[in-house]
């Protein structure tokens, strides 16, 4: 995955272009925001991480500009802002999520490897399998190798969150923003317990589980054999 | 710049020159006006009377000719007067009256108007004096000359112009010394006002502008500028407040995080203890960065930011999902979580923020909550409930959160929602000890309040909110102490 970063200090700027190549992605770096405007639109990137502040053009007009000019690659607002309100402005000036400083290299990660395989709106699947584990968006049910599995709501939105990224880690964070539309840090580690609960419905009373713990990250669900 | 000259430049003298010079030429011109138009008057009036006396003496000629009117003549020019009068006969030889000759402004073709003459005798013989006449031919040659001596008027009318100069220079007078009173006055008040400014400036918030009680624009203005400074010092003292906390108590965390990771490089016992060490760090670092964003957050939320995003929302769907949030930790701990909530109410508040709070309400009550129901209630001990309630108390909603945990003393209450203050039962459980005076943050925000009350037994934990939100609450200048 080629990804451009633009961000003015030079060692946050490294730290991400090693990081991500020791990810298996093809980093490039712009410390202005003239360049990085100029960068990002001679295309051929699969993600943006754009800084909030940066000399010559702030991160937020180089994605209204951008969003202006018909480019759709999805970007990733990083910020020291981190009010309900900046990410509200983040998200509306085309933004497609918002991180806020400091923050995880595996959280960071995690979202632009979904924010790249995100599929466009039209194309969004009715039904998500991984391996025997079938979930019908429209009918809301839920079978495994043939067995239906009563979910509750939250559960059911959960799930279909973990399976929309399945193959990928879903960190906790993204899913109390997803899920439960929630941007604060509940003290007590919450998800975690929600999770061991749809485990505990999804993977009991199953040879092989499918939903899996990624150490220090966050979640994954996926077939064994992928 | 010395006293007086700051007087003279102050905008109250200045307006008051203006205004006087305004007042000044207005009643110049009006006097001016009055003074031409009763002269012009005056002098018509007197020419009307003359004619009619001309017509009457005309009359007297034809009844008894020359001979006749010379004898009237004579009779009424030795009346002492301001009557004049002239006869002149056919040679140009003056036949009577009290003129000496025909007044030179009367001679050609303009036969009425102003002209000046010397009376023959009286007090003020010998000295110019003016008049107004008019000069008539009658058959055989005759000149008739009538006049009347309008010296007198003339006077008064000077007399009265020099006054009306002298007024003009008084009021000149008195419209500056007034000025400049006033000018004093409201210098002396802004100056209050200045020094004020000044001792702030020089960094003492407590400053006041003193008011005079009179309730006028200048007072309005001053008490204006003293809520101004109530807010700006109440808001200075909370970013105080905040760095004092930053620098007592985000230091021992950092020493400790730092001492952790010179304990790893002093070890030589390899790869392994580093790893541990730096993985200790990191965990350690991620906490201080959560502290960090909480007290960040609440001293947002104290200057009063995040006031735009109000929204109109039903709290029952707040505590619902909240209460489904935590549930299952609750569950997990042998807690119940019991909900009620009166239906059909509404608030306007922030939802994000609203939900942290009550998410940390509920948090506090799992995490206190005794331990003997956390192992699941083994018959002898009753599961403890945590129970959220809702409902409206006048114009406010209340969210009460309730634990059957050990409570906090009603001394203690107070203290238990200040910064970084945990009470020393709870120093051994996790927690920055940020959770209620971040509640109380947001209750302030909207224009509430949280209070602590005994649950008999346990705590409970009521956020207050005004159902219509913070309408009055939100400070105007909020906007300007946010950065970027």
């Amino acid at each position: 995955m080629r990804v451009l970063v633009i961000e003015d200090d030079r060692e946050t700027a490294q730290f991400l272009q090693r990081s991500l190549r020791e990810s298996g992605h093809n980093a490039d770096v712009a410390g202005d925001g003239e360049t990085g405007l100029a960068m990002a639109r001679d295309g051929g990137y699969e993600v943006l991480i754009v800084d909030r502040m940066l000399p010559q053009r702030d991160g937020l007009s180089i994605v209204q500009t951008l969003r202006g000019e018909g480019t759709r690659t999805p970007v990733l607002i990083l910020s020291a802002l981190g009010e309900v309100d900046d990410r509200v402005k983040g998200l509306r000036a085309g933004g497609d999520d918002y991180l806020t400083k400091p923050y995880q290299y595996t959280e960071l990660l995690a979202r632009i490897e979904a924010l790249a395989r995100r599929p466009a709106p039209e194309q969004q699947e009715t039904r998500y399998v991984v391996g025997d584990l079938v979930l019908d968006r429209l009918s809301h049910k839920v079978m495994r190798g043939g067995e239906p599995i009563v979910l509750q709501p939250r559960e059911f939105r959960l799930l279909e969150y973990l399976m929309k990224h399945a193959g990928q880690v879903v960190t906790r964070t993204m899913l109390l923003e997803n899920v439960w539309d929630y941007h604060f840090d509940p003290q007590t580690n919450v998800i975690d317990v929600h999770i061991s609960r749809l485990r505990s419905k999804i993977d009991k009373s199953f040879a092989k589980p499918l939903l899996h713990t990624v150490r220090g990250a966050g979640y994954m669900i996926r077939d064994g054999s992928d | 710049m010395t006293a007086l000259t700051r007087l003279l430049l102050s905008t109250p003298f200045r307006l008051a020159l203006i205004y006087m010079g305004a007042f000044i030429l207005a009643a110049g011109l009006t006097v001016g006006f009055i003074a031409w138009r009763a002269n012009e008057l005056l002098t018509t009036s007197v020419v009307e009377t003359l004619r009619a006396e001309v017509v009457g003496l005309r009359e007297q000629y034809q009844i008894g000719g020359p001979a006749r009117l010379s004898a009237i003549i004579a009779e009424r020019a030795a009346d002492p007067g301001s009557s004049l009068y002239l006869l002149v006969d056919s040679a140009g030889q003056r036949a009577a009256g009290n003129l000496r000759q025909v007044p030179l402004e009367l001679r050609d073709g303009n036969q009425r108007g102003v002209f000046t003459y010397m009376p023959q005798s009286g007090p003020a013989q010998g000295r110019p004096r003016v008049a107004v006449g008019v000069l008539f031919d009658l058959p055989g040659s005759l000149t008739l000359v009538v006049g009347r001596d309008i010296e007198d008027l003339r006077r008064f009318a000077w007399t009265m112009g020099r006054l009306g100069l002298w007024s003009v220079v008084i009021l000149s007078a008195l419209g500056i010394g007034g000025g400049l009173l006033i000018s004093r006055s409201v210098l002396r008040r802004i100056e209050t006002v200045n020094e004020t400014t000044r001792t702030i400036m020089a960094g003492d918030l407590s400053g006041r502008i003193p008011l005079n009680g009179s309730g006028d624009e200048l007072d309005r203005l001053a008490e204006s500028l003293n809520a101004m400074l109530a807010r700006i010092e109440e808001l200075m003292g909370a970013l105080r407040e905040v760095s004092d906390n930053i620098a007592h108590d985000l230091k021992t965390p950092l020493n400790r995080l730092r001492n952790r990771a010179e304990a790893a490089l002093r070890s030589s016992e390899g790869a392994g203890i580093y790893r541990d060490g730096l993985v200790k760090t990191i965990e350690e670092a991620d906490e201080l960065i959560k502290t960090f964003n909480s007290l960040l957050l609440i001293a947002r939320l104290e200057g009063g930011a995040v006031a735009e995003s109000m929204e109109r929302l039903n709290p029952a769907f707040i505590i619902a999902d909240v209460a489904e949030l935590y549930e299952p930790v609750a569950d997990e701990a042998g807690l119940s979580l019991s909900v009620s909530a009166e239906p059909g109410l509404t608030l306007t508040a922030n939802r994000e923020l609203v939900s942290q709070a009550v998410a940390n309400l509920v948090d506090n009550a799992i995490k206190y909550s005794p331990d003997g129901a956390r192992t699941g209630g083994n018959g002898a001990n009753p599961v403890a409930p945590i129970s959220i309630v809702l409902k409206r108390v006048a114009d406010d909603i209340e969210i009460a959160v309730g634990d059957r945990g050990p409570g906090v003393a009603p001394e203690d209450r107070q203290r238990a929602l200040q910064r970084f203050v945990r009470l020393e039962k709870s120093r051994s459980r996790p927690g920055s000890g940020l959770g209620l005076s971040l509640v109380a943050a947001v209750a302030r925000l909207h224009g509430g309040s949280i209070r602590l009350e005994d649950n008999a037994p346990g705590l409970r934990a009521v956020l207050q909110l005004p159902a219509a939100g913070p309408n009055h609450a939100v400070p105007v200048f909020a906007g300007q102490l946010r950065e970027h």
